[in-house]
């Protein structure tokens, strides 16, 4: 058996189930100020009447590292920098210990200019001087020849409690963004690991000995023991548990967008034959600006409490939230409230939603039912204009060969997946006004838990080689191999997919059922002066999110 | 987070499956350590910085500036369709005020390919930025444009093209044409009888520095752009002026075509060449697009620049500023110059024998323009080639009179036997016509 468990913004859900589908769910309040009693009251709940030695695994998503970035509790970080020549390093700031250093390496990973080991002792007394106990290293081309991230921790080693390099974080070449990973990696790192060894020490004391694992931005899970070396994957995996949670439910072979529609926003991905799309560099989240991987969502500020007004001569929904739908004591007309007018749902105060609607229809002559019936159609077509925006959105993404530009895949989906509280009657609706197939999502009150609990445990590698430096590394894993001139595309497939298979093996993934592919291969032959001196050559390969191997067939039944 | 003080567009297409041929300085490697520069940089993050996907430019629109033997498909791919539609996409993103400026970063380049298209010169089949910029006069009635080539080499192809445009400022600034392919580019070459002084060539010589190159677009270019008041300035962005460039023979650098940039404050900047994939591109390009962004530069840096280097030799120095001078004395006297070579006649011709270097084609020409007093002038183009064919190319211009108009289309349609074909550009009409007994 398998538990989900998914800190939400309001509630806490928890399913669980084993391989013929969910045997439990429970629902409990998140409290804020206390997310280690919301979590045990959960599991608790959950797993009454439950023989714990059934419990293989337990699957948590929570908002713990988001809240600490949300609300700039984040521990004190030394950041020290090596940039080079490029954009002024400093314009990268990232908080108050952030230091540039000498030392520089160029796009093929040569060393321009060595580190100052004085000036790195020097840094490491002030950094202890003032208290400072996690480290982030990052080197510009850091993932072209990681040694100078490397000589740096080295130098420190000993002084600090953790310290986090760029290049393990991520392959992807983004100077300014794998300085914001790395500083969000240590700053949430005590709070992270804080948090799962109480929810151990919790479960320990009650003699249950579960193994935990934690869902990331991506959508997969990786075990707690691996987690703590890159903790700021589990940062704005807030909208990753319910896509996952609804992937089983999407038509095979076709193409689905997935639309939660919650109280403040409507969340957005977009499913190609079920596997949900990656956003193309990392969390873009406000200001983080990251390397870390997430799935591609898009969210707009239309809920079921969203306000309305009359702007006009229309309707404005949104973007704002001031407070619950009037029919649950909130101070303005919501969208949910002319659900209630339009008899779709029946909690809630009717006389309090009437009166709401009643003031909006009194400003354009309608009765209250045509004001809740344009209303509701109005934030069908918001939904779907922005449905539209954002297949454009990922249809104009660059490409870089004559070949993606004429061929590339262009998506068009033609189904919904709609979760949430009125999902039932936004799937009708969105229907009728447009060409998709619609379809509520089975069980979408606890499909984010049901997320977190069948995911599956992502990864990715990213190998670059070179054989006129003879070298062929891949920064994450720790790999630098001395190769020949006959290394090829082949042998850096062979390479990368071996390494993906040890490391997500090491994260938890099942042995026998790893779903690689290989992302982007690139083969350049360099030449200089007509004549070809190597091979460049780019890999990178994953496991896509999804559903657990074995997991997908019990959704459907 | 950083924002850029001008809203910027970029088109990055590197073109990573195209070569003319393996070991081509024009093949799949050129832009690779560009685009790992850039990405490393994270300038496409940039707030204020957008990258577009180029569009692809249509037929129609190769034929408003070429005339293609024996027809656009049989010159082009479609790679250069997608890097002439990387210019035309920054072009509308500039004119639609998406953005306040933008950089087509495309290849294969373009400033080689002439008004007549046999094949292939100098690395070039179409003229990216001529397809733009019709494109946009087209579209949205521009008028007045100029062209500042920065390219090492000549840009013979665009000054071809406008050769007899009086609303179109082409200034190429190149290694003196005596020591550099394509071996043009003096500075008497000023333009045809009816549009002298918007044709304009400032050769300097092999090893000018920062300062030169620097020294040029301040004290000639500059003065020229704020007489001429462009509505459009386009800037054909070579890179191979480098001190690194393995075909020329130039010592400039990253930080001053960064510089460069900033002074000529082009609306639209198009890659041309530049094959110093490692040492150069790479820098120069995170230079000019933050440059064109209104970012602060001054920390771009090749690995190995050196200062000391940059020192311009004295006599250089004085060279370049009697060049400067001569230019300007030309576009001070381009009426005088223009009334001269005129010479009351009512019609001028040339002949000219062209080599299209990539290809190995030669080509004969005889081109014959109307001197108009009313207008620019039609003209005919009969062109011979290498290949065999033989071609009447007639070239209606875009504010023709209405005399102008009607001798191109008599020419056109009375064109006696003896082509393969007769190609009409009716540029106030914007049609584009073939063989006049096919239609009918």
């Amino acid at each position: 058996m398998i538990i989900g468990l998914d800190v939400g913004g309001t509630h806490t859900d928890a399913v669980l189930l084993d391989d013929t589908g969910p045997l439990k769910e429970i629902k409990v309040p998140t409290d804020h100020r206390d997310l280690l009693h919301t979590v045990t009251t959960g599991l608790d709940q959950v797993m009454a009447d439950i023989d714990p030695q059934q419990v293989q695994r337990l699957v948590l998503s929570t908002t713990l590292t988001t809240n600490a970035v949300v609300q700039k509790q984040l521990a004190p970080v030394g950041m020290i920098v090596s940039s080079g020549p490029g954009i002024d390093p400093a314009l990268f700031r990232t908080n108050a210990h952030y230091h540039v250093v000498a030392g520089s390496i160029d796009h093929r990973g040569r060393e321009v200019q060595p580190i100052d080991g004085d000036e790195i002792h020097a840094l490491a007394q002030a950094l202890q001087a003032a208290d400072i106990r996690y480290i982030g290293v990052v080197g510009k081309f850091s993932v072209r020849n990681p040694s100078h991230e490397q000589q740096i921790a080295d130098l420190l080693n000993n002084h600090f409690e953790k310290i986090f390099m760029g290049h393990h974080l991520s392959g992807h070449l983004n100077f300014p963004r794998r300085i914001a990973t790395t500083h969000l990696n240590a700053a949430v790192y005590p709070v992270h690991k804080k948090f799962f060894t109480a929810v151990k020490q919790s479960l320990a004391a009650k003699g249950l000995r579960i193994p935990i694992r934690v869902l990331k931005a991506d959508g997969g899970n990786t075990r707690f023991t691996t987690s703590i070396d890159s903790p700021g994957q589990t940062v704005f995996s807030g909208p990753a548990a319910s896509i996952i949670g609804s992937v089983g439910y999407a038509a095979p072979g076709t193409e689905t967008v997935v639309l939660d529609i919650g109280g403040t926003t409507t969340d957005m991905a977009v499913l190609i034959d079920r596997a949900p799309l990656l956003a193309a560099r990392g969390v873009d989240a406000g200001p983080h600006k990251t390397l870390i991987r997430a799935l591609d969502t898009t969210s707009i500020g239309l809920g079921g409490d969203s306000a309305v007004r009359v702007v006009d001569g229309d309707f404005q929904i949104g973007p704002r939230r001031r407070g619950p739908a009037m029919a649950f004591g909130g101070p303005v007309p919501t969208p949910t409230d002319a659900l209630l007018v339009l008899k779709k749902l029946d909690t809630g105060d009717h006389e309090r939603a009437r009166e709401g609607i009643g003031t909006l229809a009194g400003q354009l002559d309608q009765t209250p039912e045509e004001a809740a019936a344009g209303i509701f159609d109005c934030c069908c077509r918001l939904i779907l204009e922005a449905i539209d925006h954002m297949v454009a959105q990922i249809n104009s993404k660059p490409v870089y060969t004559v070949h993606e530009l004429r061929d590339g895949h262009r998506a068009a989906p033609r189904e919904l997946l709609v979760l949430g509280g009125p999902a039932p009657h936004f799937a009708e609706r969105l229907e009728q006004l447009s060409d998709y197939t619609v379809r509520v999502v089975p069980k979408w009150h606890v499909a984010n838990a049901i997320g977190a609990a069948l995911a599956r445990t992502t990864s990715e590698v990213t190998l670059f080689a070179d054989t006129e430096q003879k070298t062929a590394t891949a920064p994450e894993e720790n790999f630098n191999k001395k190769i020949d001139g006959g290394y090829d595309r082949q042998a850096a497939l062979t390479d990368a997919f071996d390494l993906l298979r040890d490391k997500a093996i090491r994260h938890g993934a099942q042995a026998n059922h790893l779903e690689m592919e290989a992302v982007e291969t690139q083969e350049f032959n360099m030449v200089r002066g007509f004549r070809t001196i190597g091979k460049n050559i780019r890999v990178k390969v994953q496991i896509k999110p999804g559903l657990m191997h074995g997991y997908a067939k019990l959704l459907e039944s | 987070m950083l924002t850029a003080p001008n809203k910027t567009g970029l088109v990055f297409f590197p073109a990573f499956d195209w070569a003319i041929s393996p070991t081509h300085p024009e093949r799949e490697e050129r832009l690779l350590y560009t685009q790992d520069q850039v990405l490393e940089e994270g300038l496409f993050d940039i707030d204020g910085i957008v990258e577009y996907k180029p569009d692809l430019v249509t037929a129609h629109d190769i034929q408003r500036v070429h005339f293609c033997v024996p027809d656009v498909a049989a010159v082009t791919t479609e790679s250069h369709l997608i890097s002439a539609g990387g210019a035309k996409t920054i072009g509308r993103a500039v004119m639609d005020r998406h953005v306040t400026r933008g950089f087509a970063l495309v290849r294969p380049p373009g400033h080689h390919a002439m008004r007549v298209v046999h094949g292939a010169r100098g690395f070039c089949n179409v003229n990216i930025e001529a397809v733009m910029i019709e494109y946009l006069r087209q579209t949205y009635g521009v008028r007045r444009i100029a062209i500042v080539d920065t390219d090492c080499h000549h840009g013979d192809g665009t000054q071809d093209i406008y050769w007899h445009d009086p609303d179109t400022l082409f200034i190429s600034i190149h290694q003196d044409g005596r020591t550099l392919y394509p071996g043009s580019g003096f500075i008497q070459e000023t333009g045809g009888p009816t549009a002298v002084g918007t044709t304009l060539n400032i050769p300097l010589p092999p090893n000018t520095c920062e300062e030169g190159f620097l020294y040029t677009i301040r004290n000639v270019v500059r003065p020229i752009l704020d007489e001429f008041k462009p509505d459009l300035i386009i800037n054909s962005a070579g890179q191979d002026n480098h001190y690194s460039d393995p075909i020329t023979n130039m010592n400039f650098s990253a930080r001053g075509y960064a510089e460069l940039t900033a002074l000529l404050k082009p609306d639209v900047a198009v890659l041309e060449g530049g094959y110093s994939i490692e040492g150069a591109l790479p820098y120069v390009n995170v230079g000019i697009i933050l440059a064109m962004a209104g970012l602060d530069y001054s920390h771009v840096m090749e690995p190995d620049y050196d200062a000391v280097k940059q020192r311009q030799d004295p006599q250089i120095s004085a060279y370049i500023e009697q060049v400067g001078e001569s230019v300007l004395s030309i576009w001070q006297n381009r009426a005088a110059i223009q009334a001269k070579m005129q010479n009351g006649e009512n019609f001028y011709r040339r002949n000219r024998r062209l080599f299209y270097d990539t290809d190995n084609i030669t080509e004969e020409q005889q081109e014959t323009i109307r001197l108009c007093p009313a207008c620019s002038g039609t003209w005919k183009i009969d062109t011979t080639s290498s290949l065999g064919k033989r071609i009447l190319a007639v070239h209606i211009p875009r504010r023709a009179c209405s005399a102008c108009r009607r001798l191109g289309r008599d020419w056109y349609t009375e064109a006696a036997n003896g082509y393969d074909s007769v190609l009409l550009q009716d540029r106030p009409e914007d049609r584009y016509l073939t063989n006049p007994c096919n239609e009918s």
